[in-house]
C-alpha cells in the first residue's frame, strides 16, 4: 500500500479524539446552563471558570488536530 | 490542485489562497533566510497604529461623563482589569500592560481578518507561538524571579497523598509544559478553521452560479445565507478567542505569582 494514504487515514483517524472533545465541551456548558438557569444571580460570576474549563477541554481536541495537521503536512 | 481547466480561478476558490504571505519589500537574505516586510508585518503595524491612536484619540478629552469613544475605551479597560483582578488579585496588576496589549492586539486582528479581502494574521502559527510563548517565558522567569525555587510547588499540588504524589507530579509538569502547545495552536486553529469553511461556503455560490444557470442563482440562496450566518458565528469566535487566550494568559500569571495554589 502506498505509504501516503496511510498518512490520510491516520490524519483522519486522530480526528475521531476530537469527538471525545465534543462530548466534553456539550458537557461543561450543559451543566453551565442547568446550574445557571437554578441560580441565574450565581452564573455571571462563574464566567471564568466556564471558559477556564471550556479552554483546558478543548486542549485535548487540539492535541488531536495537532496530529492530523502533523501528518497531513509535516510528515 | 486543479485540473480540469479552471485553472484560471483555481486561485479565487482555493480556500488556503487567502493565507498566503506576500512579500512587501524585501531587505535581502540573511544566513539563507530573506528578511522581507510583508502583508502579515504590515497588518500588525496596522493594528497596533489603530490601537495606539484609537486609544489616545479616545482619551484625550478625558471628559468626566464620557463620550461614546471614551466610553468603548474605558469598557475596554474595565473588562481586561476586572478579568486579570478575578484571576491572580491586585499583585497581578503589574502585568495589566501586557495582559491589555496581548488582548487588544489579538482582538483587532481577529476582527481584521473578518473583513473581506483582508489579512488574518493571527490564522499563521508562527504568529500565535510567539504570542504563547511570550507568556510562557514571562511566566517561567517571573516565577522564577519572584518565588525562587518554590516555584516547583506548581508542580506539587497540596494535600495530594504522598504515593500517588510522583504520578502528580508527572502530570502536572506534562501539563505545564504542553501550554504554549495548546495555547497557541487554539488561536491558530480556531482562526484557520473558520476562514476555510468560510471560504468554502462562499465557494459553493459562485460554482452554482457560473455552473448552474438561473437554477444556480435560486440554490445559491442558500449557500448565501449559511455564509451570512457562519460570518456572524465567526465574529462571535473573533472576540471568544481573544478572551480565552487572555483568560488563560491570566490563570497562567497566577501560577507564578501564587504557585502551590
Amino acid at each position: 500500500m502506498d505509504p501516503v494514504i496511510g498518512k490520510y487515514i491516520g490524519a483522519g483517524l486522530a480526528c475521531i479524539g476530537m469527538g471525545g472533545a465534543g462530548v466534553g465541551v456539550g458537557n461543561i456548558f450543559a451543566h453551565y446552563l442547568a446550574a445557571a438557569l437554578r441560580n441565574p444571580s450565581a452564573a455571571d460570576g462563574q464566567f471564568a471558570r466556564l471558559i477556564f474549563g471550556f479552554a483546558v477541554t478543548e486542549a485535548l481536541a487540539i492535541f488531536s488536530l495537532l496530529i492530523a495537521l502533523l501528518l497531513l503536512f509535516a510528515v | 490542485m486543479k485540473s480540469n481547466g479552471l485553472k484560471e480561478d483555481a486561485s479565487d476558490m482555493d480556500p488556503i489562497h487567502q493565507f498566503e504571505i506576500k512579500k512587501i519589500v524585501s531587505f535581502g537574505h540573511i544566513g539563507g533566510v530573506e528578511i522581507a516586510f510583508t502583508n502579515s508585518a504590515a497588518f500588525m503595524f496596522g493594528a497596533v497604529a489603530l490601537i495606539v491612536g484609537g486609544l489616545m484619540l479616545a482619551t484625550a478629552g478625558r471628559a468626566l461623563v464620557p463620550g461614546r469613544f471614551q466610553s468603548v475605551a474605558e469598557i475596554t479597560y474595565e473588562f481586561v482589569a476586572d478579568m486579570l483582578r478575578q484571576c491572580t488579585g491586585e499583585a497581578g496588576m503589574r502585568f495589566f500592560p501586557l495582559v491589555f496589549t496581548l488582548f487588544s492586539f489579538i482582538l483587532v486582528l481577529n476582527l481584521f481578518g473578518m473583513i473581506p479581502g483582508l489579512f488574518t494574521v493571527t490564522s499563521h502559527i508562527i504568529v500565535t507561538v510567539a504570542l504563547a510563548l511570550l507568556v510562557f517565558v514571562t511566566v517561567i522567569g517571573y516565577g522564577f524571579w519572584k518565588n525562587g525555587l518554590r516555584f516547583f510547588k506548581l508542580f506539587a499540588p497540596s494535600g495530594i497523598p504522598i504515593y500517588i504524589l510522583p504520578l502528580v507530579v508527572l502530570i502536572e509538569i506534562i501539563s505545564f509544559l504542553s501550554r504554549p502547545l495548546s495555547h497557541s495552536v487554539r488561536l491558530f486553529a480556531n482562526m484557520l478553521a473558520g476562514h476555510i469553511t468560510l471560504k468554502v461556503f462562499a465557494g459553493f455560490i459562485g460554482m452554482l452560479a457560473t455552473g448552474l444557470g438561473v437554477f444556480g442563482f435560486v440554490v445559491g440562496i442558500l449557500p448565501l445565507s449559511m455564509t451570512v450566518a457562519l460570518t456572524a458565528l465567526e465574529l462571535l469566535v473573533a472576540f471568544l478567542q481573544a478572551y480565552v487566550f487572555t483568560m488563560l494568559t491570566c490563570i497562567y500569571l497566577n501560577d507564578a505569582l501564587h504557585p502551590g495554589h
